[in-house]
């Protein structure tokens, strides 16, 4: 055998596995969206139907305030732990990574013991405060989700700024406020918007949360999932997959082509 | 005094981050030891729960254990010598197919179940079979395993080695063998263990793909978060965690070693 046949060889069990469960699923996937009844003007009705137009919003206007808010909340901390060497920073970083491996609904059941019937916040505060089944705890639990994804990619890219550049900045006289606005957050900048465009489009996409929450909100996961089991309508929910499938994979194509690295998304 | 007024915000922001990220993590730990979590700690801790849970899901929690290490075994028999032939063989093509197969980590879960269930579902006796949900882990962690392996193989001069083992007559499978392997250890380590563990947590694809008869861990999770009481969805999380946990630690010291040597 020679070598070029033994590296084909080597490429063979990938090309075939992928071609049958990926390939070919995926086109089944795209063809299925356009045997409903309305054939392919059905990502019309996407645009057209409410139900799916205020789904559409409602899931991006959620992953937004998820992407900004960790942005915001994790590079605060991200700064903070790469830049201070105290006792305990260890155990910080580690409890701040550690919901790494929790998947969507695990993610989902702690924020009903936070925010649920049961949960700690209506324990402890006089009458009925429950919020884990609203758009808030959905919110939470997103946002618990991308945290420490976010937080990560922010250290990596933190271990990479230039101090001197920054104390340059200080001795020209600018203040510590106009130190960050001018030479830190540029710096920080590829890797904020892949950071953001991760979060963006996990959020987009997780339906373990949303499933455990069982909330009455609208997004699209959710409703492909009603719509494949409850309702059968198998053409709307392959069309909205593959719509979910574009949004996502083109953020996650910006992100990595911005920072490099993607964490993994899961959930 | 500014720079202390900014550093205490930071630090404020950093703990508040830590207490949303720890506090519900410890509720669910306790409310799975406790004999009454709606009476508090007071009504005593037991691990009466966990037995309890031992007995309802023992089953899934083995299926996932399973599955984890089928998983593991498929995505070394094509990712190894995948990861092989597109370090050796690098091109648009390779470059195409690389991405190609990396859609399952951009791709929602859901939408890949679905395209699945179409084409195969009525596909009975693979339909109903637990080879259908391994399909699902096995397309999904893929991607982690093939890069990882190849982020090592890149940082080491293949070429040359493979042309020194060359001249001293080793065939194609040797140089595999005892070139391409022991040099790509350390990426396959790290491989494996995000494997595991991304297999063991999968819930997204899982949840379509599963039927009754075969709930894999977090399928009964999500199960026991539906139907069961407080105390036996804890503590049915709580043995998760004590799963998870380590896997975790030891996939990211592995991931941080291998990402030492690739550099």
């Amino acid at each position: 055998m020679s070598n070029r046949q033994f590296v084909l060889a080597c490429l063979t069990p990938l090309f075939i596995f992928s071609l049958a469960f990926l390939a070919l699923p995926l086109v089944r996937l795209f063809l299925a969206s356009g045997e409903g009844e309305n054939g392919w003007a059905i990502y019309l009705d996407i645009l057209r139907k409410p139900r799916y137009l205020n789904t559409l919003w409602m899931t991006v206007l959620v992953s937004i305030s998820v992407t900004f808010t960790a942005l915001a909340i994790s590079t605060t901390a991200g700064m903070f732990l790469s830049r201070n060497r105290f006792r305990g920073r260890g155990v910080l970083l580690s409890i701040m990574t550690l919901p790494l491996a929790f998947p969507g609904v695990v993610i989902g059941f702690l924020i009903i013991l936070l925010g649920g019937r049961q949960g700690l916040i209506n324990q402890i505060t006089p009458g009925h405060v429950v919020f884990a089944y609203s758009v808030i705890g959905l919110f939470l639990g997103y946002l618990y989700f991308s945290i420490p994804r976010v937080l990560l990619t922010v250290m990596a890219a933190a271990e990479k700024l230039d101090p001197p550049l920054e104390e340059a900045a200080r001795t020209l006289g600018a203040s510590p406020y106009r130190v960050v606005i001018d030479v830190i957050l540029p710096g920080l900048m590829p890797s904020l918007i892949a950071a953001g465009a991760i979060a963006f489009a996990t959020a987009m996409g997780a339906f373990g949360t949303a499933f455990t929450l069982a909330t009455n909100i609208d997004v699209l996961p959710m409703v492909i999932y009603t719509e494949f089991t409850l309702s059968a309508n198998i053409a709307m929910a392959s069309a909205l997959s593959i719509v979910l499938g574009i949004v996502t994979w083109a953020l996650l194509l910006i992100a990595r082509s911005l920072s490099g690295t993607t964490v993994a998304a899961g959930g | 005094m500014h720079k202390s007024k900014a550093k205490m915000l930071q630090l404020i922001v950093t703990l508040s981050a830590c207490a949303f990220l720890f506090v519900p993590t410890i509720l669910s730990v306790m409310a799975g030891v406790t004999a009454n979590y709606f009476q508090g700690i007071s009504s005593g801790l037991t691990l009466k729960w966990v037995f309890r849970v031992w007995e309802l899901y023992a089953d899934s929690i083995f299926l996932s254990l399973w599955l984890a290490i089928a998983c593991l075994f498929c995505t070394l028999l094509i990712g190894l010598p995948a990861a092989y032939g597109l370090a050796r063989h690098p091109g648009w093509l390779s470059r195409i197919l690389e991405e190609f197969i990396s859609l399952p980590l951009a791709v929602p879960g859901l939408a890949l179940a679905l395209a699945l269930l179409q084409l195969y579902g009525s596909m009975k006796g693979f339909r109903a079979s637990w080879t259908f949900i391994l399909v699902g882990h096995v397309l999904y962690t893929l991607p982690f395993m093939v890069r990882s392996i190849l982020a090592v193989l890149a940082a080491i001069d293949l070429k040359t080695l493979e042309e020194g083992a060359a001249t001293l007559g080793a065939s194609p499978w040797q140089r595999f063998r005892d070139i391409v392997v022991p040099n790509a250890m350390p990426g396959i380590l790290a491989g494996a263990l995000t494997v595991v563990t991304l297999s063991i947590g999968e819930f997204n694809l899982t949840w379509m793909l599963h039927t009754p008869y075969l709930k894999t861990l977090p399928v009964g999770l999500a199960d026991s978060y539906a139907s069961m009481r407080l105390e036996v969805a804890s503590a049915y999380t709580l043995v998760f965690f004590v799963l998870i946990v380590p896997l975790l630690m030891a996939m990211q010291w592995a991931s941080a070693r291998a990402q030492r040597i690739a550099q």
